[in-house]
């Protein structure tokens, strides 16, 4: 009994195991980067990232499956051969590319501004002289605010993700904040957050894009590059950021 | 790897001694608390006892990431909003100090109550009977003995201080792993920034064993 048992077992985990190593690829992403990636109330794992990744693999016709596993973890796994591509709102940078790192055409164009607590007396980036800010790291708010630092002498705290950012500038531990304008201006309105954008604070922006590590998985590149081009065409990319940004 | 190195490697140096600073931080006021509330645990008044008993088991029982958040983001709510004291916050350095003094003050009162509970009875009932006065028994007799036995456990208790202060990067103190983060971030290099960072920890944790051995030599020799 012991025996048949013991064969059972092994029998399941093999077929376990071959399921994991089928077609799919593994796509890691972040676990929190609103409206990119998020948990909804229902707790399904929604987001723009998600939504658009979807879209193309169905256009695409390929599998896959996203792995929620942070910031770090994600760009880890894909370094280690565990993931096949991240999509995390990911800014497309020479200093990555430099790194090995190969991106696809970009998929979303952000701005970043600066966010301070509602009611602050900091009206522009003058009045940052000698106090803390708060980024994320490795978000492009926080290149924004690294390139304005010294000129105009503040200094900068690094939260690993944007709840405890907000949180940072809500509770006073820093004045203001760093972040994307289109999820910042879509997380106050949702969450009736005691938040205001400071109005003239954007730069320029620039694009996210979905990257992979490994350069033999340049068709999973491809294949993201052409989809994007069909969703934006037929009109199912609009749709989905409506969905997430009105 | 080399490139991490030229352009990152001043910032990961100053992010060790931030590490240092921190911890050496919270050490300093750890062994203060350390010391209260290891002789509240032995003393013969009740109260005193209980109070020490209630701080280790509440602080024992938290993690120190949940401490970590509730103290950088709880403490300054607590004052602002709900006592209506206004203007209070806390810097990244003085919350985590905070939390690492708490924390390891907790179990270093734990090592100290072991400690004196280690030593006999009897040179506490002898001194006394000589005409000594408690707390003079306890400085003069009980606690030379009892920190022989406390030491290595101590120098043990401050290596993993040390390496707690990690986990303060959650509420942004710019740390070893904090910036080491942030490196990747920029870099997309995690493992080299990784091993980079393992091995400055190993460096500066090793010397610090060696110091401890030869303190602990020291303070032995006069059995």
């Amino acid at each position: 009994m012991k025996k048949l048992f013991a064969a059972v077992l092994a029998l399941c985990l093999c077929l376990a195991l071959t399921g994991a190593v089928a077609e799919d690829y593994v796509i890691a992403t972040d676990t929190v980067f609103k409206p990119f990636e998020y948990t909804d109330a229902s707790g399904s794992f929604v987001g723009i990232d998600v939504d658009i990744l979807a879209a193309i693999a169905e256009d695409q016709g390929f599998t896959y499956t996203l792995n929620s596993l942070g910031w770090d973890a994600a760009i880890a796994a894909c370094q280690a051969g565990q993931a096949d591509g991240m999509i995390a709102g990911a800014s497309i940078t020479e200093e990555r590319k430099a790194s090995g790192w190969i991106f696809s055409d970009g998929y979303f164009d952000a701005t970043q501004c600066m966010t301070v607590a509602a009611g602050s007396d900091i009206a522009s980036f003058d009045d940052l002289a000698g106090k803390a800010v708060a980024v994320k790291t490795g978000a492009q708010g926080a290149s924004y605010a690294e390139s304005l630092k010294d000129q105009y002498g503040f200094q900068i705290t690094y939260f690993e993700d944007s709840p405890t950012m907000y949180q940072a500038v809500i509770g006073g531990q820093t004045v203001a904040c760093f972040e994307d304008t289109p999820i910042m201006a879509a997380t106050i309105k949702e969450n009736g957050l005691p938040l205001q954008i400071v109005e003239g604070s954007e730069n320029a922006g620039s694009p996210y894009g979905f990257a992979i590590f490994n350069a033999d998985k340049q068709e999973l590149v491809d294949k993201f590059n052409a989809g994007l081009a069909n969703i934006k065409a037929n009109g199912k990319y609009d749709e989905i950021l409506a969905k997430y940004l009105d | 790897m080399a490139r991490i190195l030229t352009v990152y490697g001043e910032l990961l140096l100053r992010a060790m001694g931030q590490t240092l600073l921190l911890a050496l931080c919270g050490l300093f006021f750890a062994c203060i608390i350390g010391l209260i509330v290891g002789l509240m645990s032995v003393i013969k008044n009740r109260a005193c006892r209980v109070i020490a008993a209630v701080f280790v088991d509440v602080i024992r029982g938290v993690p120190m990431i949940v401490l970590a958040y509730f103290v950088f983001f709880g403490v300054p709510y607590l004052f602002n909003t709900i006592l209506g004291v206004g203007g209070v916050t806390l810097s990244a350095l003085q919350a985590g100090t905070i939390c690492l003094a708490l924390n390891c003050g907790a179990y270093m009162a734990e090592i100290i109550r072991a400690g004196i509970e280690s030593v006999d009875r009897g040179q506490m009932e002898a001194a006394r009977s000589l005409g000594l006065p408690y707390w003079r028994s306890m400085y003069r007799v009980v606690l030379p003995q009892a920190i022989r036995t406390m030491i290595p456990s101590i120098i043990n208790q401050f290596i993993i201080t040390l390496k707690d202060t990690s986990i303060l990067s959650v509420i942004g103190f710019p740390e070893l792993v904090n910036t080491a983060k942030n490196v990747v971030a920029n870099t997309f290099m995690s493992f080299q920034t990784w091993a980079i960072v393992a091995v400055m920890y190993l460096i500066v944790i090793t010397a610090l064993s060696r110091v401890a051995k030869v303190l602990e030599r020291r303070m032995s020799r006069g059995r």
